[in-house]
């Protein structure tokens, strides 16, 4: 038997790492592609959010006259202003045009209003449904509510009444949640890729060794050598696990380097995934190698063709993520029970991994015996379905 | 030395092989003959053991197919009617897979290598890829394939088909070999002239049963016509069918 696995695996590994398309795409594509595209998306939203809070919101003012106080606290406030003439019509005009994006007008009765102890009326002009002329119009709104409080406040004190009163009650919102649990919402992602990406890597050979070789009318001479149909098939089963594990391997040392340069950071979240957490994920996850690859195998003997066993296996590839999916819609915490769920278990796994949360280490037994033992079951219904005559085509 | 008692097979509702019994002795070669879908082919895939026959059995040098196929599978060598081979592997890695299956030790399977390489001619083409293969070229890595633990019996399943005539004769030199060295051969064919000009003994099988059997000579004598062309029709009963 074991003269047999190392031969069948030789020859599948030699043909798999000389078929360029085939690594290409088992082992390019998804272990560098998937984690590198998805974190630089990450670090692209990540830059633009932490920049415009940062940026020095541009507003035009007409009616400055009027309030030159407002305008000297606007500007104090961080924000560009730049003084202008000009009518309702113009004003939205100059919005029309993309000359201005946030216009404040300040009407001449303004002054009047504020001195007489009236609500004094002020004007902001902004194009509600362009998401950033929203963003930018808010930040002019507080910034001239704050502006309004402070009044308020000196009217009070000027009466002789705190300005406590005017607050009955005050909001403190305490975030608990730590930089590293932050940050996790947004790593969720990575255990999909990494899993995504591991059943990827043997996805190639599992078609190839199995739907290919009927394609090609290989399958025929190769079941008269007296070997045992389920040596063949256990063979070819390892040699995708093997190219699984390299893409395991290669999406976690990508992801342990690219997500050094995503600035998590920045919004306050810290990215726990270094050498220990990354080696820690490659174990985990390493089991759930055997049920990606016998399941691979499985689906791929009883497609008839490449073609038929590509649209399955399409569908195949959902099937280990729609257990996340779920986790990810009901917030699933980390139980023993789950942990008997191939793919959820590692998912779950991952997660604590990276939020620093210390699982009790029978999960992770759990998690790799369930996973274990339904690879060996799928297996050996790749060798059962091997047996049988119709396999042939 | 391969016999054969009462194969019958079939596939749903069609019954592939009805009755097939036929003997193919030592240091001959044996024609099974008929038109496409006589099931010559299903009865040549039940000696070769990738399909179990309903009833009926088959013995190969005396074992059974059907209670040790992996010991029949042992004592044969096969040329299945698609028989691909590994476009990404190279002709000599291409047999060299099947000897690493048959358990040959690495310095017999080496030796033995070049041995086919040089009696196939393949020494020109050997450590290629086999994705730019000719035909003629697939065919001789095939059948190195079949032969690379040295069997006794060798089964060809319509082996000229699709061959152009350079490689036909090739292939028909390569089976006088075989029978010079006394091998026993079991090929099939639809092709009449072929069976004619190579074989010692036809089987001819039509709608799953053996209709006639003997030498060309006997079997011409035995139902006239001025040529074994002429004896086939009259045994098949029916103009056509034949190529």
């Amino acid at each position: 038997m074991i003269g047999t696995l190392r031969a069948v695996f030789r020859k599948e590994f030699l043909e798999t790492v000389r078929d360029r398309r085939a690594l290409l795409s088992s082992l390019v594509m998804g272990p560098l592609f998937a984690p590198l595209m998805f974190l630089g998306i990450l670090t692209l939203s990540l830059n633009q959010s932490v920049s415009s809070l940062d940026e020095a919101i541009a507003v035009a003012v007409c009616g400055g006259d009027h309030a030159p106080n407002l305008v000297q606290f606007l500007r104090e406030q961080g924000l560009a202003v730049t003084l202008k003439d000009g009518t309702d019509t113009d004003i939205r005009a100059w919005i029309g045009d993309g000359i201005d994006q946030v216009v404040v007008a300040i009407p001449t009765a303004y002054g009047q209003q504020l001195a007489g102890g009236q609500p004094a009326r002020v004007l902001v002009y902004a194009d509600g449904s362009d998401n950033k002329a929203e963003r930018r119009a808010g930040r002019v709104r507080a910034a001239i509510s704050g502006y309004s409080g402070s009044i308020a406040a000196l009217r009070l004190q000027a009466r002789g009444i705190s300005p406590l009163v005017a607050q009955a009650v005050v909001v403190d919102s305490i975030d608990v949640s730590t930089p590293a649990s932050r940050a996790t919402l947004v790593l969720g992602m990575l255990s999909y890729i990494v899993l995504l990406v591991t059943l990827l890597g043997g996805m190639y050979l599992a078609i190839d060794a199995t739907a290919g070789e009927r394609e090609r009318g290989s399958l025929e001479p190769l079941l008269t050598t007296p070997v045992p149909r389920t040596h063949l098939i256990y063979g070819k089963v390892l040699a995708s696990a093997f190219f699984m594990v390299v893409a395991l391997a290669l999406v976690t040392v990508t992801i342990a380097l690219a997500v050094r340069r995503v600035p998590l950071e920045e919004i306050g979240m810290s990215a726990n995934f270094g050498a220990g957490v990354a080696f820690a994920v490659f174990l985990a996850t390493l089991p759930f190698v055997a049920v990606g690859a016998s399941l691979l195998t499985v689906v791929a003997s009883f497609t008839r063709s490449y073609k038929e066993a590509q649209t399955w296996l399409g569908v195949v590839l959902l099937v280990p993520t729609l257990p996340i999916a779920v986790a990810g819609l009901l917030d699933i915490k980390a139980s023993a029970a789950l942990m008997l769920v191939p793919s959820l278990s590692q998912h779950l796994l991952i997660q604590g991994f990276l939020k620093s949360e210390a699982l009790p280490a029978s999960y992770a037994a759990i998690s790799t015996l369930s996973t274990l033992a339904l690879g060996a079951l799928l297996t050996w219904v790749a060798g059962k379905l091997y047996q049988r005559e119709r396999i042939l085509g | 030395m391969i016999e054969v008692e009462s194969l019958a097979k079939h596939f749903g509702t069609v019954q592939a092989v009805r009755d097939v019994s036929f003997a193919a002795a030592d240091g001959r070669i044996t024609g099974l003959l008929g038109p496409n879908g006589a099931g010559k082919s299903t009865t040549l895939r039940m000696l070769y053991t990738v399909l179990r026959p309903d009833s009926g059995a088959a013995r190969i040098d005396g074992i059974d197919v059907l209670t040790d196929p992996l010991g029949a599978r042992r004592s044969i060598g096969v040329l299945p009617h698609s028989a691909g081979i590994y476009p990404n592997l190279s002709a000599r890695e291409n047999i060299r897979f099947y000897g690493e299956l048959h358990g040959l030790s690495p310095v017999v399977l080496e030796n033995r290598l070049e041995e086919l390489v040089d009696q196939l001619g393949m020494s020109e083409f050997a450590d290629r890829p086999a994705r730019g293969f000719s035909q003629g070229q697939r065919i001789k890595v095939a059948l190195a394939r079949a032969l690379v633990h040295s069997p006794r019996n060798v089964l060809l399943d319509e082996p000229t088909n699709g061959l152009d005539v350079m490689a036909t004769r090739a292939l028909r030199d390569l089976v006088l070999g075989l029978k010079a060295n006394g091998h026993c051969v079991l090929f099939s064919s639809h092709v009449m002239q072929e069976v004619a000009a190579l074989c010692d003994e036809i089987v001819i099988i039509d709608h799953g049963r053996v209709v006639c059997d003997g030498t060309p000579a006997g079997i011409q004598s035995r139902f006239g016509g001025s040529s074994l062309e002429e004896a086939f029709v009259r045994v098949l009963g029916e103009p056509e069918g034949l190529a």
